[in-house]
């Protein structure tokens, strides 16, 4: 086991030298969606903590998205700094997510995506119509990017490592989360919830926790989207974009650490690979996302999964059918 | 794996439009707009628009000797994806910028245009646009705060309506409207009797018609797309709504007639830009569009086809394909319909990019658009 | 107070097509634990399927056959084949996300192969008003009303008159058992996905007139069907048909007494409250947890 881990840390370490070398040269686009896909991946990361470690369906992640983009939007466009409307994102999204979580998970496991959903055009209504705060329909625009240690990161290149540390960040306290006692119990309670409780996990209090922490995560993600588009309005908050961030953590492979990394890669980078096609770009994505979960409904790193068990269940037959050999051989 | 993948998939983009930007002849424009998404009609109106506009210029020999060449990128109606693929499209180095239409869409990039010094010519109707001092942006129709007044002032003078109920769709169209529209009533002292919302592609206006005939207003203005005009339509003359009811070209359109039958006759409105329009050239202009996409165009395909031949003109004038001249040589142009039919009706471009072009009130009597008024050019 | 009665009508009316697409939805959900969220893009196809098969130069009958014919195939058993079984056993999840995916590809293919444009569509109930104690009231909302009321009938007649519907009943209550007494499970699981189909054909055919044939329809018509079905009880047909006249009238009494503006929050309210006290649905039965 512990062989096999250097290559793995090698591997890694290029990937993220790669993330930080190789868009250097991008061009602005490049790098803009390159940034999106930081973004996305951040708030997947919160859903995956909800769905897939927690099992709980969550269709409002869009929704807390949305609230950390408009604390940013307002926040800095009345001249406070980004760090600040990044705690006023997380602690609103926690105490949204466990007010909306705790009534839902004491009637019922399922209701939970149900008051979501609810909340999640709740929420575009309130961002629409209350002009006084959000400026409604017309959104907010010319949001500045913040100045990190009195470094600006108006351009797009600085701005990118902004969403790269960010999420790298992010990545690290996951990473600690999931393999905290917090983070087994998380696990425990998806595999089986009688048996969470029969072992003495408070398992409402453990997937409200789940819950309000990915709903914070996803409120990062949005402090973070707002000074990207530097334009916040409503529209992009709608339903859709909750369906859209469970899509990547289904496709990227729900419960997988890096599930939520391929994930977006696919929501964000698949639909701008095929625009060469034109108007059939986005009938090709669904189809392609389509294919692929009937060809693993487990995901990408579902595929992956089930290729290492086999192999691994290959290597152990082998092991046996020789030392089964070896039995027989032997006198 | 990912790295790989990731970095060859956007390198090819890279590749890609360098090929485009290399490549010598034709002049490379860049429309990005809302093919998919809620504003799916208005991106796919403007993107005929274009393309009709682009096809007859070409078939006639190009500008300056020189083909027309338009790329069509999809915003998906969201200003983040909006923003990305103007990016990649100013990474480009088209001659021209075309779109968007939503106002949200615009403001999010006309800033990179301006930064990229490229003019960027778009169909967003929200007044502020002009007025924040960008010197690469232009209108292709009346911004709200050029039409809003002359709606208000016929209220006004001739229907001496001292009430009005304001019926609006709740996006960024409908509420510029209805913002702009407010503002002139209060000069006029005319006062709001009912102030509704509606959803864009609601079906059923039974809830907000009863509002209209429990505030009892002296007219009703109404300003949501086509489609939900032709509802609303039917439902206030189900319930006997009889005042004078006034809008914008989506309330007296052709389209509007055609779906809501009788219901339409009587309704009125200022039409800045319209396929109805009582001029030879957009008669014209319609019978060509219904001939290539059978259907018939909204003001969003005229706006598209408007944008193409605001770039010939001008291009023309200069006599050079000169990207960074453009925008300075359509400041305080005039172009005339006698010099450049495509233009349609004589058309100024301000500094600020806005357009002044004559405009009409018009009325729909027995299914058939009346010209009450023309309202004349401003700047004459 | 006059135009209560207005409200309730047009409510109903609309209401009643919101009940025909929640109920085609719960009735996956019993007999194969498939969430749909196609189900609003089902009821947008079929209207193009009939425009394209008219387009051809066929009457409108001749198109309203074809088009339910195709929709059989095409929403029943090909969405059952080539997606619910291959998915099924991996759980709701999976499925439900496929069905998202569906749900884009049907909408774009729809902008795409059609146009964007909303079309015009003919209408199997006439035009015009009537006059019902007073009131003028389009005719098209009255024939909307009973036609639905119409199918829902048909449909319950089936589920509980007779014994195909009580052998889909036992399937869906309880597949293993269903099995050992010799229900045929499959082929009555087939037979929703086919009900389901007609029903989105049927709804597509009453509300196209009125919404006009557009890609973007299924969008709106999704997500208040859903509701409906769990406002109703998303385990109950009746549940669902309540909940969907419930959610159109409380639309258009929240947009004439509450606010325009939130109009599309009220019965999310009611949705959640719903949920807090009475989680089985107005109809439903509690779900035995089945850990």
């Amino acid at each position: 086991m512990t062989a096999a881990k250097y290559p793995k840390i090698g591997f890694g370490i290029v990937v993220i030298a790669a993330l930080i070398i190789v868009p250097m040269n991008f061009n602005r686009y490049g790098l803009f969606i390159l940034s999106q896909w930081a973004v996305m991946t951040i708030a997947a990361m919160g859903l995956n903590l909800t769905l897939g470690y927690a099992g709980q369906v969550s269709l409002a992640q869009g929704a807390f998205v949305g609230i950390g983009a408009y604390a940013a939007a307002i926040m800095t466009s009345n001249g406070l700094p980004l760090i600040a409307a990044l705690g006023v994102a997380i602690v609103l999204c926690f105490v949204i997510g466990w007010i909306l979580g705790y009534p839902a998970l004491r009637v019922q496991h399922h209701y939970l995506a149900f008051v979501t959903l609810a909340f999640s055009t709740l929420a575009f209504l309130v961002f629409r119509n209350e002009d006084w705060l959000t400026k409604g329909i017309y959104g907010i625009s010319n949001i500045p990017r913040p100045e990190i240690f009195g470094y600006p990161t108006r351009r797009p290149l600085p701005f990118y490592y902004v969403c790269l540390g960010s999420l790298g960040i992010v990545s690290l306290a996951v990473w600690w989360l999931i393999r905290s006692p917090w983070g087994r119990a998380f696990i425990a309670l998806r595999e089986n919830p009688v048996r969470a409780l029969s072992l003495g996990i408070d398992t409402r209090r453990y997937t409200l926790m789940a819950f309000a922490i990915g709903s914070a995560l996803g409120g990062i993600a949005g402090t973070l989207y707002a000074p990207l588009t530097q334009y916040v309005d409503p529209v992009p908050f709608h339903l859709s974009l909750s369906l859209d961030l469970l899509m990547m953590v289904i496709v990227g492979g729900s419960g997988f650490f890096f599930g939520p990394f391929l994930g977006a890669m696919i929501a964000v980078l698949l639909p701008e690979w095929l625009r060469f096609t034109q108007g059939y770009y986005l009938m090709l994505y669904a189809i392609a996302v389509i294919g692929l979960l009937i060809y693993s409904p487990t995901g990408i790193l579902g595929i992956l999964d089930r290729f290492i068990s086999e192999r691994r269940t290959k290597a152990a037959s082998a092991l046996r059918a020789v030392a089964k050999a070896k039995l027989e051989t032997a006198p | 794996m990912k790295p790989v993948f990731l970095a060859s998939a956007l390198l090819a983009t890279v590749l890609t439009g360098a090929a485009i930007a290399q490549s010598g002849a034709p002049i490379k424009l860049a429309n990005v707009a809302e093919l998919s998404g809620g504003g799916a009609t208005v991106g796919t109106n403007w993107k005929n628009g274009i393309d009709l506009a682009i096809e007859e210029i070409n078939s006639k020999g190009g500008v300056l000797g020189r083909k027309l060449e338009v790329t069509h990128a999809d915003s998906q109606s969201n200003p983040g994806v909006a923003r990305a693929q103007v990016q990649k499209a100013l990474d480009a180095e088209p001659y021209v910028l075309l779109g968007p239409g939503y106002s949200g869409s615009v403001k999010v990039t006309a800033p990179l245009a301006a930064e990229a010094g490229i003019a960027q010519i778009m169909g967003g109707e929200a007044a502020e646009l002009t007025t924040a001092g960008n010197k690469f942006l232009f209108r292709t129709s009346f911004g709200q705060q050029s039409s809003m007044p002359k709606v208000a002032k016929y209220i006004n003078d001739d229907l001496k309506a001292k009430s009005v109920a304001i019926v609006w769709v709740n996006n960024d169209f409908g509420k510029g409207g209805r913002d702009s529209i407010s503002k002139e009533f209060a000069k006029y002292n005319i006062k709001v009797a009912a102030d509704l919302s509606t959803e864009a592609g609601q079906a059923d206006f039974a809830a907000d018609v009863s509002k209209i005939k429990a505030a009892a207003p002296d007219a009703v203005f109404v300003y949501v797309n086509e489609e939900e005009s032709a509802r609303i339509l039917k439902e206030l003359k189900r319930q006997g709504v009889t005042v004078p009811l006034v809008g914008e070209t989506t309330l007296v359109g052709q389209k509007v007639v055609e779906l809501a039958g009788d219901a339409a006759n009587g309704a009125r409105g200022h039409v800045g830009l319209t396929t109805d329009a009582p001029v030879e050239l957009v008669k014209a202009f319609r019978d060509k569009f219904v001939k290539k996409y059978n259907y018939v165009p909204d003001h969003n395909g005229l706006k598209g086809w408007l944008a193409i031949y605001m770039i010939k003109a001008t291009t023309e004038k200069m006599g050079k394909v000169d990207s960074k001249g453009f925008a300075d040589a359509l400041h305080g142009f005039t172009i005339t319909a006698a010099k450049e039919p495509g233009i349609l009706m004589d058309a100024t471009f301000d500094a600020n990019g806005d357009i002044d072009r004559q405009g009409f009130l018009v009325e729909i009597v027995e299914g058939k658009q009346v010209v009450k008024q023309v309202l004349p050019k401003l700047g004459n | 107070m006059s135009n209560l009665l207005d409200l309730l009508i047009a409510g109903l009316a609309t209401g009643a097509i919101y009940a025909i697409v929640a109920v085609g939805f719960t009735l996956l959900w019993q007999t194969s634990q498939t969430i749909n969220f196609a189900q609003g893009e089902f009821v947008m196809l079929p209207a193009f399927l009939m425009l394209a098969v008219m387009h051809a130069g066929a009457p409108f009958w001749v198109a309203i056959v074809i088009g339910i014919a195709l929709s059989l195939l095409l929403l029943g058993l090909g969405f059952k084949l080539l997606l619910v079984d291959p998915m099924l056993r991996h759980g709701v999840l999976p499925l439900a996300i496929a069905t998202m995916a569906l749900a884009i590809g049907i909408k774009e293919a729809a902008k795409q192969f059609w146009s964007a444009e909303a079309s015009p569509f003919p209408s199997i109930i006439p035009g015009g008003d009537i006059t019902i104690f007073g009131r003028i009231v389009a005719l098209q909302s009255i024939g909307v009303l009973v036609l639905a009321i119409l199918a829902v009938l048909g449909l319950t007649t089936l589920l509980n008159r007779t014994s195909i519907g009580h052998q889909m009943q036992a399937a869906a209550q309880n597949p293993t058992v269903a099995r050992i007494v010799g229900v045929p499970v499959e082929r009555m699981i087939l037979l929703t996905f086919l009900i389901n189909a007609f029903l989105v054909a049927l709804a597509s055919l009453l509300i196209t007139p009125i919404y006009l044939a557009k890609f973007s329809n299924g969008e709106v018509l999704g997500q208040a069907a859903f509701i409906a079905a769990i406002v109703g009880g998303f385990n109950q047909v009746r549940g669902a048909i309540a909940g969907g006249l419930l959610i159109g009238v409380v639309d258009n009494l929240s947009a004439a007494y509450v606010s325009t503006q939130y109009r599309a929050a009220v019965p999310l309210v009611l949705l959640i409250a719903i949920i807090l006290f009475r989680p089985q649905g107005m109809m439903g039965r509690p779900e035995e947890r089945t850990v």
